[in-house]
């Protein structure tokens, strides 16, 4: 067991959630409700009504998932979609072909195995995003999942927090590399030890993307864990009375802290943490020891920490080495390892997974890997407990049903929202220049030479691909009914966070992938030992990139 | 008139006579209760308090309601605006007003007010609704009693699931 266990209250909140859903849609479908007052109802469970159907969002807490559930994400792509998924930024998962009468037995089905659709949209306290690599990691400071896991209880049906200005997204991390892209959160938390020893948060509000990009600001350097839910409490109450609600672009929380200054916006905060009565709302030490034990103990067996099959297949096989070169990752085990699934194969959409490809990992991650299975912020999946002698059999499984792309964090490991091939609000496609730039860099070569460079690609000012903190940004606009493309360098979500700066004009949709090919280029040309794109981009600047991109291709 | 539903002694029932809204240029009647803007109670609330007149005061989401503090227990109604049935702000006040600043009157809702909210305006204290919806008191009753359980404390008395589990 490896995932936190539900007991009777958790499952009773999913049941009643359930049940309160199927009573609006049958309202609906009686034609009791208008779609006007139905829309907010049904956003509340995570169902849109897109360009051809409607979109269910399940949430995946913090990314965690057990083969139990895999395999009832997979049953459902297969039963009331067209056979597949497409995991987001989110962590979540979407089904985009949902008939509405369906609806609540989908939610009847996906509580049965304790997932939920419960504040995937709307503007309330989304889901909680954390560390792929958790209870892997030997980095981590504590398991963040824990702290994930209080969050979801206290942020589920919160009665004061469930109309706020805008949506709000938490993340929280607790290593030095930060894979959770913290500071592009409403609130990012991490995790780490004090000088005198003792956990506690530094707090960072107000990051966001959209059409005004911001980077957190910390406002608490060590919050004591035991405060968290105290210490949340009082910036959402913050923002749910100050933030803006007369102009949705202006209404997230990163408007209001850069409007009050983080300092200010810090005061206010600290002032309101005061007056609270904390005990009321922070979780007694039992329950936080409930929680973590609920997590259960991974019983990982005594190995050494070389593996003769492991590494015998390196060698008989380049592709096999190829895939731990750029998907495997150290585990804090000896004998183990942390297996990236790249959902990236080229020509495919990212993020999108079959029935059958989840099923596949379902089993693989049940037979090899402790029955646990996370989805990373970059749209891929990770199996974080695989043991070394093992590995060479999983990479064979995942070979033979096209998951075992070896490019988790290489140039073909792009990010992109639905775009408008799905997207109601959508200026441009995303998915296609995706597919036109994974193709270009088809050559497992290159692209491991390229090193290290993240594409994200939205198809609005929504940025939902998250575009700003892209080494390579692309943002999709609407130039008089034809889609172009907005090219912007230089961001990072990671540890070291930046915001992308516009390179240049628009390019049309043909000349993307050309104009990613040269900037390519122009980096290999420029390159030191050991840069990756991005900290090549930092020495130089935009100069050599905006002439390679430019100089011949064929602009506006 | 408009419906009045009010939550006392854990349940719902329904009732005439919410009160009416004067305007800030409409003079004050003879007698009977009133609800005031802020913005007129704070020029003549006292006098009618010290009359022994009951009065209550109307909040827009705009006005902050310490400004109330000094009064608020000589308040027959604190009433709070939701211009937008999204708009979440009242839920802030009235958990001040409830948690922070001791008010122990009758906290009504009015506006936008639809029997979907009925459970997180009753768990942030509100214990008066004037619904714009057409609702009764059974469907207030049927939308507020659709959990079993709850996750984190508020204006209420419900146990969270935290103290349920220890009491197991």
């Amino acid at each position: 067991m490896s995932l936190y266990a539900y007991d009777q209250i958790d499952r009773e909140m999913l049941q009643d959630r359930s049940a309160e859903f199927r009573g609006q849609v049958t309202r609906r479908m009686a034609g009791d409700l208008t779609e006007d007052q139905f829309k907010p109802l049904r956003l509340m469970n995570g169902l849109y009504l897109q360009l051809h159907a409607y979109m269910l969002r399940v949430a995946i807490p913090y990314g965690s998932l057990d083969s139990r559930q895999m395999r009832a994400l997979a049953a459902i792509a297969r039963e009331y979609d067209k056979g597949y998924g497409h995991f987001t930024t989110r962590t979540n998962i979407q089904y985009h072909w949902i008939k509405l009468k369906d609806a609540p037995d989908i939610l009847d089905r996906l509580a049965a195995v304790d997932l939920h659709a419960i504040q995937t949209s709307g503007n309330c306290i989304r889901n909680t995003t954390s560390d792929p690599y958790s209870d892997a990691t030997a980095e981590e400071a504590d398991d963040p999942r824990v702290w994930c896991e209080a969050i979801r209880q206290w942020s589920t049906f919160h009665p004061e927090f469930t109309y706020l200005p805008r949506k709000f997204k938490i993340a929280v991390t607790a290593s030095a590399k930060d894979r959770t892209a913290a500071r592009a959160h409403d609130i990012g938390l991490k995790l780490r030890r004090g000088r005198d020893g003792t956990l506690g948060f530094e707090v960072m509000v107000g990051g966001g993307m959209g059409r005004t990009p911001y980077l957190g600001a910390t406002i608490r350097e060590h919050l004591p864990v035991a405060s968290l839910l105290s210490y949340l409490t009082a910036i959402l109450r913050v923002y749910n009375r100050l933030g803006r609600r007369d102009n949705i672009y202006k209404a997230r929380i990163k408007v209001l802290v850069a409007a009050t200054g983080a300092d200010e916006f810090a005061r206010l905060v600290e002032a309101e943490w005061r007056a609270l009565d904390q005990a009321a709302i922070d979780l007694p030490d039992v329950e936080l020891a409930r929680i973590r034990g609920a997590f259960g103990i991974v019983p990982f067996e005594s190995l050494p920490a070389r593996s003769e099959t492991f590494e015998a297949a390196k060698v008989a096989d380049l592709h096999f080495a190829r895939f731990v070169r750029n998907n495997v990752a150290p585990h804090k085990v000896p004998g183990y390892a942390i297996v990236n699934v790249a959902l990236k194969a080229p020509g495919e959409t990212p993020g999108d997974a079959t029935a059958n490809q989840m099923d596949v990992i379902a089993n693989l991650a049940e037979r090899y890997g402790h029955d646990d299975i996370r989805v990373t912020h970059a749209q891929n999946l990770v199996l974080p407990h695989v043991k070394l002698d093992d590995l060479p059999v999983v990479h064979a499984e995942l070979q033979r049903h096209g998951l075992a792309s070896p490019n988790v964090d290489l140039v073909t490991d792009i990010i992109a929202c639905p775009g408008l091939d799905y997207c109601a609000l959508a200026n441009a496609r995303a998915i296609p220049i995706a597919q036109d730039i994974a193709r270009r860099f088809a050559d497992p070569d290159l692209a491991e030479d390229v090193g290290e460079l993240k594409i994200k690609i939205s198809g609005c000012i929504n940025a939902c691909g998250h575009h700003h903190v892209g080494h390579i940004g692309i943002l999709g606009v609407d130039k008089k009914g034809e889609e172009f493309y907005q090219l912007s360098l230089g961001g990072s979500g990671a540890e070291d966070a930046s915001l992308a700066s516009i390179l240049g004009p628009a390019l049309k949709a043909d000349a993307v992938a050309p104009a990613v090919e040269h900037l390519v280029a122009a980096y290999r040309r420029e390159r030191r030992e050991g840069e990756r794109f991005l900290d090549t981009y930092r020495r130089l600047g935009p100069a050599p990139f905006k002439e390679a991109v430019y100089a011949d291709a064929y602009t506006i | 008139m408009p419906t009045l539903i009010r939550f006392r002694d854990g349940g719902f029932s329904q009732e005439d006579g919410a009160l009416r809204l004067l305007a800030d240029d409409e003079a004050t009647p003879e007698s009977g209760a009133m609800l005031l803007t802020l913005d007129r109670f704070q020029t003549e609330g006292c006098a009618h308090l010290d009359d022994g007149r009951r009065v209550g005061v109307l909040l827009q989401p705009d006005d902050d309601p310490l400004a109330l503090a000094s009064d608020l227990n000589r308040l027959a109604v604190v009433a709070l605006a939701f211009p937008k049935f999204r708009d979440g702000r009242p839920y802030s006040a009235a958990m001040l007003l409830r948690t922070r600043w001791g008010y122990a009157g009758e906290l009504r809702a009015v506006g936008d007010v639809l029997r979907e909210q009925a459970r997180e305006m009753l768990r942030c204290g509100f214990d008066a609704f004037e619904p714009a919806d057409g609702s009764t008191s059974q469907e207030w009753t049927a939308a507020a009693g659709r959990y079993r359980h709850t996750y984190q404390r508020a204006a209420d008395a419900r146990a969270p699931a935290f103290i349920e589990r220890e009491a197991q």
